[in-house]
């Protein structure tokens, strides 16, 4: 499926811009982390790229056309949304709709939810788990299905800290798999642990580029050092 | 809950109500349909004579029980295969009109008069209907009215003409038409303490009388004669000719009117059989 | 005052009588109203899922109807399947007019659209929520109304209990086209109406009584379990 190209991608509400011209080649490989404040539109763009949203302007193209993309590419959101019935069967329920057989779905459900520790919570109401156990399960959700990319839009904002560290290993183990990590962001930290490059994104435009250690020493553009140093104006 | 669980419960409830609904089919069980009148039906004089004729003949009378214009329409429609009412002039009308086959008295029942026990128009004891409703005119007693074509409303506005009055003309805030069955009526009447004209049998049934007492009864022009006529089969098809006929035989049968005549509340005889009777 | 205690005496005194004819009442009151909302939650649900979820033009105008309709008088039903039913009518040879049927199929136009239009709006909130997730996996519309109808199966069940009280509680459709028959459609609101009619306000009051404490019974039973099941579900 990789590269995924964006061509002079827009995407406009009411007249209001808030992607703008934005091209870029995603290539396999490198866990891509899309940096940038609040407001940058880096929800937006991954939507885009996922495919919940259309560009108004642009093309988005995967290698080897669109095709079926179902289970290819999965996304991992900020809120996990968990259908009330326990938490393998929120796992089956997406294998289910990827086309996977009976029998298969369920050893991968249960495959899935031991390698993000949730083996014993697997019969429990997923509804009732905690935050941090749900964006687990929403993990092994999209895990299971065996994407080529896996898309997280800022999965750890709302969880703590131990939680967090929880996520992190498994996204890296979930690369450790073969599955190519873009990743969104706004913590400068995680971004540094968890990612090889950068795609920094201001006021709706991809301002920079750069592999992660470059970026954070030397920003090659004003917007990037002023976030860095965290004085990015808010509007 | 578990979709198991759920599924045998519905299942459950589900069955039992289709195999109702079915029954009335399935059966082997012959009915007919009677369109009859609320009052009678109030009275309790079905649940006398039925049994005993569904004993004799195995035939089931279901009765639907409206005013007698209603039940009237209801036979036009072939909804009904018996009409069974008490307004002889429309019945007449039915037959001729080729809905009803023929006309055959069955019994009579009688109405009263019934005021309030202060009697503001002076009318109690009176055997003379007429002199009695242009006495409640003139004091511009409060009067309650069905106004629903029923064989009560009809007997109430022909007793009205041959009184000289007109209602319609003479409406005022003591002529109330309430366009109500009887019980109704009679509780609207109750709680105006109004004067009204009812059937002796609901009349009899009735609780909730307040301060309401029968005033002029027994004149020959309050009778009410009943009539029976089998729906035309030659108009509608559908009609179930032998059972509705069977039913006709018996009511006018020494059997029949021996049970309407023993039909009693309070000891007191509602209804008086005169099937046969001359011009009845 | 005192009719409301003699209605308490009656009520106490029909039901620990068994009476006969009062049981077969509210059997045949219960059998004609649940079948109604078995058979209205089928047309219905799926319905009001699908308004839910799915995009078309006219659809504001359509739910618009649907909401509106749940306003529909009992008593312009009834007439509506009398005149259908009836035998100078269009469905006349059928000859289900004054049958349990009839009164089924009245209840049936009554409730629908007060499922479809609750279940609607119940569904549609559901979606605002599970959209984004579903889409997603790869559920198209119609999975994912399927899955939204099994997702907010409690709330559903509140929209069932509407729909059953507003069918057990209407006497305007089903007098007219069961015609209150002795034994065969007299069910407990037209029993009730036939006894007031007749003057016998305590009786009908302790029937009143009765069929209020059974609604209130059946309520109370499927929040118990409403309850119990939301807490273990999440």
């Amino acid at each position: 499926m990789l590269p995924l190209v964006l061509n002079a991608v827009c995407y406009a509400v009411n007249g209001r811009a808030i992607i703008e011209r934005v091209s870029v080649e995603i290539g396999a490989g490198p866990r891509t982390i899309i940096l940038g404040p609040n407001g940058a539109g880096k929800s937006v763009l991954m939507r885009m790229c996922h495919g919940l949203l259309q560009p108004s302007a642009g093309k988005i193209t995967w290698h080897g056309g669109n095709g079926n993309r179902r289970g290819r590419q999965s996304m991992v959101f900020q809120r996990p949304v968990m259908l009330r019935r326990s938490a393998l069967a929120n796992v089956v329920y997406g294998l289910k709709l990827a086309g996977f057989a009976a029998r298969e779905c369920n050893l991968r459900a249960r495959d899935v939810l031991e390698a993000v520790g949730l083996e014993r919570q697997a019969d429990r109401p997923a509804r009732t788990l905690s935050g941090g156990e749900q964006q687990r399960l929403a993990l092994a959700r999209a895990w299971a299905l065996g994407p080529e990319v896996l898309f997280l839009d800022e999965p750890t904002a709302n969880l703590d800290p131990g939680s967090t560290r929880d996520v992190e290993s498994i996204i890296a183990a979930i690369h450790a798999t073969g599955t190519k990590i873009i990743m969104s962001t706004h913590n400068l930290g995680q971004a540094r642990r968890l990612g090889d490059e950068i795609l920094f994104l201001s006021q709706g435009k991809l301002v920079e580029r750069a592999p992660v250690d470059a970026f954070f020493k030397k920003p090659a553009t004003v917007e990037a050092a002023a976030f860095l140093k965290e004085e990015l104006p808010w509007n | 809950m578990e979709l198991g669980t759920l599924r045998k419960i519905v299942l459950r409830f589900l069955f039992l109500p289709i195999a109702i609904s079915m029954a009335p089919a399935a059966s082997a069980q012959t009915f007919i349909t009677v369109a009859s009148t609320t009052s009678t039906e109030q009275s309790g004089l079905f649940r006398h004579i039925l049994p005993r004729f569904k004993r004799k003949t195995g035939i089931e009378v279901r009765v639907v029980a409206l005013g007698t214009g209603q039940a009237l329409d209801m036979g036009r429609r072939g909804d009904a295969d018996v009409v069974f009412v008490h307004a002889k002039s429309a019945e007449e009308k039915f037959v001729a009109e080729g809905h009803g086959v023929k006309r055959l008295p069955v019994m009579y029942n009688d109405f009263v008069l019934i005021g309030p026990k202060a009697d503001p128009a002076k009318i109690a004891g009176s055997k003379d209907t007429l002199e009695a409703l242009r006495r409640i005119r003139a004091a511009a007693a409060p009067f309650v009215s069905r106004g629903d074509r029923s064989g009560t409303h009809s007997a109430e506005l022909a007793l009205w003409k041959q009184a000289g009055i007109d209602p319609a003309t003479n409406k005022g805030p003591w002529y109330r038409d309430t366009g109500q069955g009887m019980g109704p009526a009679l509780n609207s009447a109750s709680s105006m303490n109004a004067y009204i004209l009812s059937d002796r049998g609901t009349w009899i049934s009735f609780k909730n009388r307040g301060n309401l007492t029968i005033l002029v009864a027994g004149d020959r022009r309050l009778f009410n004669q009943y009539g029976v006529i089998l729906v035309n089969p030659a108009k509608h098809k559908h009609v179930k000719k032998e059972p509705g006929q069977a039913f006709i035989d018996w009511l006018v049968s020494p059997e029949g009117q021996k049970a309407i005549a023993e039909y009693s509340i309070g000891g007191e005889r509602l209804f008086f059989p005169n099937a046969g009777q001359e011009g009845a | 005052m005192n009719d409301l205690t003699l209605a308490f005496g009656e009520a106490f005194a029909l039901i620990s009588g068994l009476d006969a004819r009062l049981i077969e009442i509210v059997v045949l009151s219960l059998q004609v109203s649940v079948m109604a909302v078995a058979i209205a939650a089928i047309v219905g649900l799926p319905l009001g899922a699908l308004f839910a979820v799915a995009h078309f033009r006219g659809r504001q105008a359509v739910i618009v109807l649907l909401n509106a309709l749940m306003g529909l008088p009992p008593v312009v039903v009834g007439l509506s399947v009398y005149l259908l039913l009836s035998r100078a009518g269009p469905l006349g040879p059928l000859g289900i007019l004054f049958t349990p049927t009839a009164m089924i199929i009245a209840q049936v136009i009554l409730i629908t659209p007060i499922i479809a239009a609750l279940s609607r709006q119940s569904i549609e909130d559901a979606w605002h929520e599970y959209e984004e997730q579903l889409r997603s996996l790869g559920a198209n519309r119609l999975r994912a109304s399927v899955t939204l109808l099994w997702d907010t199966r409690f709330s559903l069940v509140t929209i069932l209990l509407a729909g059953f009280g507003r069918a057990a509680a209407e006497v305007g459709a089903v007098m007219i086209v069961g015609g209150n028959i002795d034994g065969v459609t007299r069910v407990m609101t037209t029993a009730i109406a036939l006894e007031t009619s007749k003057g016998d306000l305590p009786l009908a009051l302790g029937l009143g009584i009765i069929l209020v404490g059974l609604v209130l019974t059946l309520n109370a039973a499927a929040n118990l379990i409403k309850e119990a099941a939301l807490r273990r579900y999440g």
